[in-house]
C-alpha cells in the first residue's frame, strides 16, 4: 500500500483518527508521518508506542541521565530499541532500567505488576509463599465477581501449593 | 505433517456461532505472551535458539493435559498456501507466516489442543503466545482455558519474570500480565446511524483499543471491530477481563438500540439494503473479498433482526472464512489472479447460498423445483 500523502513510498503507519465523530484512516510512509507529527492518543496511558519512544530520550537528557552502553547479554543498544520498540532479551530490562521505567509508566500508568505471580519449575519457599498470596488475592476477586468456575480452579491451585509448602517444614 | 491440517474444519470450531451474543460477537480471543529465561528475544534471537525453544515447548506440550493428542506444526516446513490458510483462520499471526511469501525461519511453529480452541504459537514476537479462541462473548472461559495451559507449560518451562514488571516480553506494551483479550464485534447498526465514532472514542477513553478484522494495523472491513485491552501492567488478569467484558456488553446494548431505532424509523430502507445485499451475494458472478465482507454485513444484520428466515449465522461465518484469497486458492488447487479469484469467490458464495442459504420472503412462494442455481 502506498502512502496517502506522497503516493510515492510504502505506507508503514496506519493512523485512525476520530474527528467530530467521523472516523478516518490514513496510511502514511515514515517520512510523511514524521512531517505530520502524529498526534498522540487520548490520555497518558493511551499514547502510541512510537510517540512515547520518540519522547523518551528528550526527558532523560534533561534529567542528566548518562548514556548507557549496549546490553551485555544480547548486544542491543538503546538506539536500536528506540527504533524497533522491542528489547533483545530479559537482561535489557535491567540494562535500560531507567528508560524502560519511564516508558512503562507512560504506556501503562505504572511499573508494578499486580497480576499472576509466577511459580518457576523449581521454586524456592519464598516464591511459593509469594505465589500463594497472589492466588488468595485472585480467589477473593473471583468470588466477588461470582466467577465460580474460576474460583474452583484457583482453589485447587491453592490446595496444591499449601500441600507443597507443608512438605518444606 | 501437511495432512494434519487438510481437514476442512481445522481450527474453525468458532464458526458454529454457538456462543452468547453470537449474532453480534463473532469470537473471543485471549492470549498470553511468555518468554523463556536464558534465550534472546525475537529481535536478537539466533536460529539455534529458536530451534531449541521449539523443541523444549514441544516436549513440554507432550506433558500438558490440554495439548495432549493435539497437532504440532512446524511452519517453516509448510508450503505458502497452508501457512496463509492458518493465517486467514486467525490461528497464527502475520509475523508467524513469513514476510512477502517467504517461509518463516526454522523453529517457528504452532501447537494446538484437540479441537484447536487452545494453542500456542512458538517463536512469534515472543517465544510463546498462548491463545484461546471461542465463538461468541466468552471472555472468562477463554481466559480460564488459556491460564490452565499457562500453568501446565509454566511448571516445566522457566518463564522470564521480573519481581516488579511481571512477565517480560519483547515489546514493553505487553509486559506485566502479557494478556491481550479481544472481542470481534459486528456493529452495522452503529455505523448506519453514524454513532460508531462516538462509541469508538468512548472505548479508547476507557483504556481499551479497537482494530480491524486482522488485528494490528488492519483496516475495518464489513463493520467488524476488534475491541481489546490496551494496557497489560498494573491491573490483574481478572480485572482486565472484567473491564473489557463490561464495556463490550455496553457496546452490544448500544448496537441493539441502534438496530431497534433503524427498524422503527427506517424499516423499508433497511429491508431494502438487506435484500439487495442478499440478492447480490446469491446471484453475482464476480465478487471481491471486500465486497463480500460488506454484503455479508448487511445479510448478517438481516439474520439478526429475523428478516432472512432460514439463513444461519454459521453459513455466513463459513462464507467469510472460505472466500478469503488463500482459501480459494487452496480449493482451486492452484494460484489465482485477482480476477479469477473474484469469479471463484462468487461461485462459492452462490453454491453455499443455494444449498444452505435459500430464503423465501414473506408473500413469495417459490416451488421446490422452480429455482436451480449452479
Amino acid at each position: 500500500m502506498l502512502c496517502d500523502h506522497c503516493g510515492d513510498r510504502e505506507a508503514v503507519i496506519h493512523l485512525t483518527q476520530i474527528v467530530n465523530n467521523q472516523m478516518s484512516t490514513y496510511h502514511l510512509c515514515e517520512g510523511c508521518a514524521a512531517e505530520k507529527g502524529l498526534e498522540p492518543g487520548v490520555g497518558a496511558t493511551n499514547a502510541a508506542l512510537s510517540d512515547v519512544l520518540a519522547q523518551m530520550g528528550k526527558g532523560l537528557a534533561a534529567e542528566g541521565a548518562r548514556a548507557v552502553g549496549p546490553c551485555a547479554y544480547c548486544g542491543m543498544r538503546l538506539e536500536d530499541f528506540k527504533k524497533t520498540g522491542r528489547v533483545g532479551c530479559s537482561h535489557c530490562y535491567v540494562t535500560f532500567d531507567a528508560h524502560l521505567r519511564t516508558l512503562l509508566r507512560r504506556l501503562h500508568g505504572g511499573t508494578q505488576h499486580v497480576g499472576k505471580v509466577y511459580l518457576p519449575p523449581d521454586p524456592t519457599k519464598e516464591e511459593c509463599q509469594e505465589r500463594l498470596a497472589g492466588l488468595r488475592r485472585k480467589l477473593e476477586k473471583a468470588v466477588e465477581s461470582e466467577d465460580f468456575e474460576r474460583a474452583a480452579q484457583i482453589r485447587d491451585q491453592i490446595r496444591d501449593l499449601e500441600a507443597a509448602l507443608e512438605c518444606w517444614t | 505433517m501437511l495432512d494434519l491440517i487438510t481437514p476442512a474444519d481445522f481450527g474453525l470450531g468458532w464458526l458454529e456461532a454457538s456462543g452468547p451474543h453470537a449474532d453480534i460477537v463473532l469470537s473471543t480471543r485471549v492470549r498470553l505472551a511468555r518468554n523463556l529465561q536464558g534465550y534472546r528475544f525475537s529481535p536478537c534471537i539466533r536460529e539455534s535458539e529458536r530451534e531449541q525453544i521449539f523443541e523444549r515447548v514441544r516436549r513440554a506440550a507432550e506433558q500438558s493435559e490440554t495439548l495432549k493428542g493435539g497437532v504440532v506444526l512446524d511452519l517453516s516446513t509448510l508450503d505458502r498456501v497452508s501457512r496463509h490458510v492458518l493465517l486467514e483462520r486467525h490461528l497464527v499471526s502475520r509475523e508467524l507466516v513469513g514476510e512477502n511469501g517467504a517461509a518463516p525461519p526454522r523453529g517457528t511453529g504452532l501447537i494446538t489442543a484437540p479441537g484447536e480452541q487452545v494453542g500456542v504459537m512458538v517463536n512469534e514476537e515472543d517465544h510463546l503466545r498462548l491463545q484461546c479462541l471461542l465463538s461468541g462473548l466468552r471472555l472468562r472461559e477463554a481466559y480460564r482455558l488459556v491460564d490452565q495451559l499457562e500453568e501446565e507449560l509454566g511448571s516445566q518451562l522457566p518463564f522470564a519474570y521480573h519481581h516488579e514488571f511481571g512477565y517480560l516480553t519483547s515489546c514493553p506494551t505487553n509486559v506485566g500480565t502479557g494478556l491481550r483479550a479481544s472481542v470481534l464485534v459486528h456493529l452495522p447498526g452503529l455505523v448506519l446511524i453514524k454513532e460508531i465514532g462516538k462509541v469508538l472514542q468512548g472505548i479508547t477513553q476507557l483504556g481499551l483499543t479497537f482494530r480491524g478484522l486482522y488485528g494490528e494495523g488492519s483496516e475495518v472491513v464489513g463493520n467488524f471491530f476488534q475491541i481489546s485491552n490496551q494496557t497489560t501492567l498494573g491491573k490483574n488478569e481478572e480485572d482486565l477481563i472484567e473491564h473489557l467484558e463490561k464495556v463490550v456488553r455496553q457496546v452490544i446494548q448500544h448496537e441493539m438500540q441502534a438496530r431497534n431505532t433503524l427498524m422503527r424509523d427506517a424499516r423499508l430502507v433497511i429491508e431494502d439494503k438487506i435484500w439487495r445485499a442478499y440478492g447480490l451475494l446469491r446471484y453475482a458472478r464476480s465478487l471481491s473479498f471486500e465486497e463480500v465482507m460488506n454484503l455479508l454485513s448487511g445479510v448478517r444484520l438481516g439474520v439478526s433482526v429475523n428478516l432472512l428466515p432460514g439463513l444461519r449465522v454459521y453459513t455466513l461465518n463459513k462464507i467469510m472464512v472460505h472466500t478469503q484469497p488463500t482459501h480459494l486458492e487452496q480449493a482451486a488447487g492452484r494460484s489465482l489472479s485477482e480476477a479469477e479469484s473474484d469469479l471463484h469467490r462468487a461461485t462459492y458464495v452462490r453454491r453455499i447460498l443455494a444449498t444452505e442459504g435459500r430464503v423465501v420472503a414473506e408473500g413469495e412462494r417459490v416451488g421446490e423445483t422452480g429455482e436451480r442455481q449452479g
